[in-house]
């Protein structure tokens, strides 16, 4: 560490990295947003980096800073040998014009980061937190660059036709003159492969799990929270060890049985199945927010003349709305999201779930664009419930576990 | 502990207890119904000769059909029987025949094996081999009545009954199914697949899952969003992202090879999930997109409820940033981290939607419990697909004695 803790070393080094995350990251933006074939060049692109790093720490004017940067990155870009560049139809001033917006975004954003940063020997603070400053930017575009384009893509090639993907694979722009037909895929779904009704099914398996799954696990919850029984603490601790068999190893036999019973193919079997793959968990949770409600409010409800259960009727259950709500959202999640069951026990296109539906459309027949699509219609719904009540999911999610 | 449990138990103890187990019960039987019976079920399987076929039992069928017309009296005709079994391999035994005879006609020479009691007739058919198939054929003559009843010789319905032997349920044993599997080539490289997904899985998503929640443990504007966002790839359903994977990372119109080849990084499409040994490598790198959001989200919450106190200590003293994680935070993180390892290595480990949807377990993919359904289904042999589950069993409880003597030794210490 000793040798990079020289600011005349580790400004470079740092902006050189973060100037290959940047533009990196532009590139493919850029490509993906309008089409045009960016093409980062990498010997530009690690000078450019290495010459921010010696620019933040020696310009001491912030405009100067800029425009020095500016008119690099156009100079370069002119010469042909810009951190950015475009093949084809992109005129040599455009190019210019986009070098000249480049580099002053890497020096600014990295002058940021070599805020305090002396040109000479550092300290080990200083360097640390310039090291810091870096990895949060090159953190922030990493994980935002991993989780958005998967699902950009998504929904991008939803919106394409089968002509416009093969075409350039790379043209994601969205072509709004065509009006309604962006959405024909979504049309052609809801026309010709029924996903009107698994949006349906799904919909009524995910309630139904949801019911049966506090049916079953509110009463079981109470008992390990409130009660006390030789065994509860063991109890208590064991219930999370259903978890550790394996969904296919169960699926294996549940699918012989179902054949044997005649229950495949019927909805009545799923429903059978996914409330017990989720009641553990709920009953964990809920028994968790239990424990923490004050016992003193339940102990008058007792005092006062109220049975055990009109107790959990009148007094638990209006006091633990919050978290039923969250685990009811959870386990909403689990059904409509579960694959393999419905995969394996349902083969009759009438009786498909969602995940089931989007499955049959992974074929070589079916164009890319309705798999995708199909893809969008299960997530949005799901992503939204998320979005909306995240905070109240995740507070339930984490509530037990993080106590010590 | 400081209270002692009451030696004798009181009526209303008593009554406690009854009513705790009353209200679990409905919990515990069902989820014994639907995880403790298949279990056992599977440990049966497993020493049992069974493949997909024998799931529809062997069962005698019959078509019955008029050979020849009986429009009027004196015509001779033949009610024909066509019989198979409908197992091809497995046998049946006294199979039965039973039919009605319309009334008004005439039999003529009966096959041996049958005879007539009023108007049933009743054939003994013996053994039938598997894929067993025969015509039984009854001459009969049309009389008077018959003609003028105008009835039809398939009114009554024929019933063939048979005993078959159930696989499921008889004593026939075997170990072929253990022996296939271990003796099978790629024995190994489905060990070493899931060995390596597993472990780089497990651990790469909880290093990942602590960046990221290193980033999100100071307050700036769009922290909310930027936490919901990260949380993305765990929350979709596994079906709709790994097809989006797929679809992205396809050799032949999938941007990422696309947008490689534009930057020049490669000359020829790669084949993402269809090579060795990139396809483990991409898998695996799959399961930590997904689920680096678990660990994260959890790492986050116990980030948060850390004192500032000792923080704001440290500083004092002079700590630096790095100091300040490796000497203060991490110590405190270490319980949820070594949960979460455990969690997800148990979790990875039995994962089976992913690596299925994505490369269906070609391209040396195929782990344990991909396994599981490749015997089952695409061999069609279902006690060598529970041999492999009862492998998976075996890992499972190793690892949980090895987890519970772990934990036995940090009490110790």
């Amino acid at each position: 560490m000793k040798p990079l803790q020289r600011g005349y070393i580790a400004g470079p080094v740092l902006l050189l990295l973060w100037s290959l995350t940047l533009v990196y990251s532009i590139a493919i933006f850029v490509t993906f947003a309008g089409g045009a074939p960016a093409r980062p060049f990498l010997p530009a692109v690690i000078v450019v980096g290495a010459l921010a790093g010696i620019g933040a720490l020696q310009i001491s004017g912030l405009a100067m800073l800029a425009g020095v940067s500016a008119i690099a990155g156009a100079l370069l870009s002119l010469l042909g040998i810009g951190p950015l560049q475009f093949g084809g139809e992109f005129s040599q001033l455009a190019e210019a014009v986009v070098g000249a917006f480049v580099v002053p975004a890497i020096s600014l954003t990295g002058r940021l980061m070599l805020q305090g940063t002396a040109w000479g020997e550092l300290n080990r603070h200083e360097f640390e937190e310039a090291v810091i400053r870096f990895l949060t930017g090159f953190g922030l575009v990493f994980f935002i660059v991993i989780v958005m384009i998967p699902f950009f893509v998504m929904i991008a090639t939803s919106l394409k036709s089968q002509q416009e993907l093969l075409q350039n694979p790379l043209d994601y722009s969205i072509d709004l003159s065509k009006g309604w037909d962006l959405l024909r895929s979504y049309r052609e779904l809801f026309a010709d492969f029924m996903f009107g009704s698994y949006l349906w099914t799904s919909f009524v398996v995910s309630v139904v799990t949801v019911i049966v799954t506090l049916l079953f696990s509110i009463p079981g919850a109470y008992a390990v929270a409130r009660l006390r029984f030789r065994g509860r603490r063991e109890f208590s601790q064991s219930i999370l060890l259903i978890y550790m068999v394996p969904m296919i190893v169960l699926a294996l036999p549940i699918y012989m049985l179902f054949s044997i019973t005649g229950l495949r193919n019927s909805l009545f079997g799923l429903i059978l199945i996914y409330p017990v793959t989720t009641i553990p968990v709920a009953l964990y949770i809920l028994q968790g927010y239990f424990r923490g409600l004050p016992f003193e409010v339940e102990e008058a409800g007792l005092m006062d003349g109220l049975n055990r259960l009109s107790v959990i009727r009148r007094i638990t259950l209006p006091l633990s709305l919050p978290s039923i709500a969250s685990v009811s959202l959870y386990v909403f999640m689990i059904a409509w999201n579960e694959f393999l069951l419905a995969f394996m026990l349902l083969d009759d296109p009438s009786t498909f779930t969602l995940t089931r539906g989007v499955a049959m459309l992974n074929s070589s027949e079916i164009p890319r664009q309705h798999l995708m699509a199909g893809a969008v219609i299960a997530t949005i719904p799901v992503l939204a419930l998320f979005l909306g009540l995240e905070r109240f999911i995740t507070k339930g999610l984490t509530a037990g576990s993080v106590k010590g | 502990m400081t209270e002692l449990p009451p030696k004798a138990i009181g009526a209303l103890q008593r009554q406690e207890t009854r009513l705790a187990w009353g209200m679990l019960a409905p919990s515990i039987i069902s989820v014994a119904l639907i995880v403790i019976l298949p279990l056992l079920a599977i440990f049966w399987i497993s020493i049992k000769p069974v493949e997909l076929a024998d799931l529809r039992p062997p069962t005698p069928l019959a078509r019955e059909a008029l050979r020849g017309k009986l429009n009027v009296a004196g015509d001779v005709a033949n009610i024909e029987y066509r019989l198979r079994n409908s197992h091809s391999t497995r046998p049946l035994a006294s199979v039965e025949l039973i039919d009605q005879i319309p009334e008004g006609l005439a039999l003529g020479e009966l096959d041996p094996r049958c005879d007539l009691v009023g108007a049933s007739l009743r054939c003994d058919l013996g053994d039938w081999d598997g894929g067993h198939r025969e015509r039984l054929r009854i001459p009969v003559t049309a009389t008077e009545s018959f003609v003028a009843g105008e009835t039809d010789v398939r009114e009554s319905v024929a019933l063939v009954t048979g005993d078959s032997d159930n696989v499921l349920a008889n004593l026939q044993f075997t170990v072929k199914n253990f022996v296939r599997i271990f003796e099978a080539r790629d024995f190994w490289s489905v060990l070493w697949a899931t060995v390596f997904y597993t472990v780089f899985g497990t651990i790469g998503a909880l290093v990942v899952g602590l960046f990221a929640a290193l980033l999100l443990n100071k307050s700036f504007a769009g922290r909310g969003l930027l936490r919901g966002l990260f949380l993305f790839p765990y929350v979709a359903p596994v079906i709709a992202v790994a097809f989006t994977w797929v679809t992205l990372f396809d050799p032949f119109s999938g941007s990422a090879n696309a947008m490689l080849q534009q930057m020049g990084m490669t000359e020829n499409p790669i084949n993402f999930f269809g090579e060795r040994p990139l396809a483990l490598i991409m898998v695996t790198v799959f399961e930590i997109w997904r689920y680096f959001p678990l660990s994260f989200l959890f790492i986050l919450a116990r980030m948060q409820s850390v004192d500032s106190d000792m923080f704001e200590a440290a500083d004092m003293d002079g700590a630096s940033p790095f100091q300040k994680f490796r000497y203060l935070l991490l110590p405190q993180l270490l319980g949820i981290l070594s949960v979460l390892f455990l969690l997800r290595f148990i979790w990875t480990f039995n994962k089976f939607d992913d690596i299925f949807l994505l490369t269906g377990g070609n391209a040396g993919t195929r782990t344990l419990t991909v396994n599981v359904y490749e015997q089952a289904f695409a061999v069609s042999d279902i006690g060598a697909g529970a041999a492999v589950a009862v492998v998976i069993f075996c890992c499972l409880l190793i690892f949980s004695l090895f987890y519970f003597w772990a934990l036995r030794h940090e009490e110790e210490l």
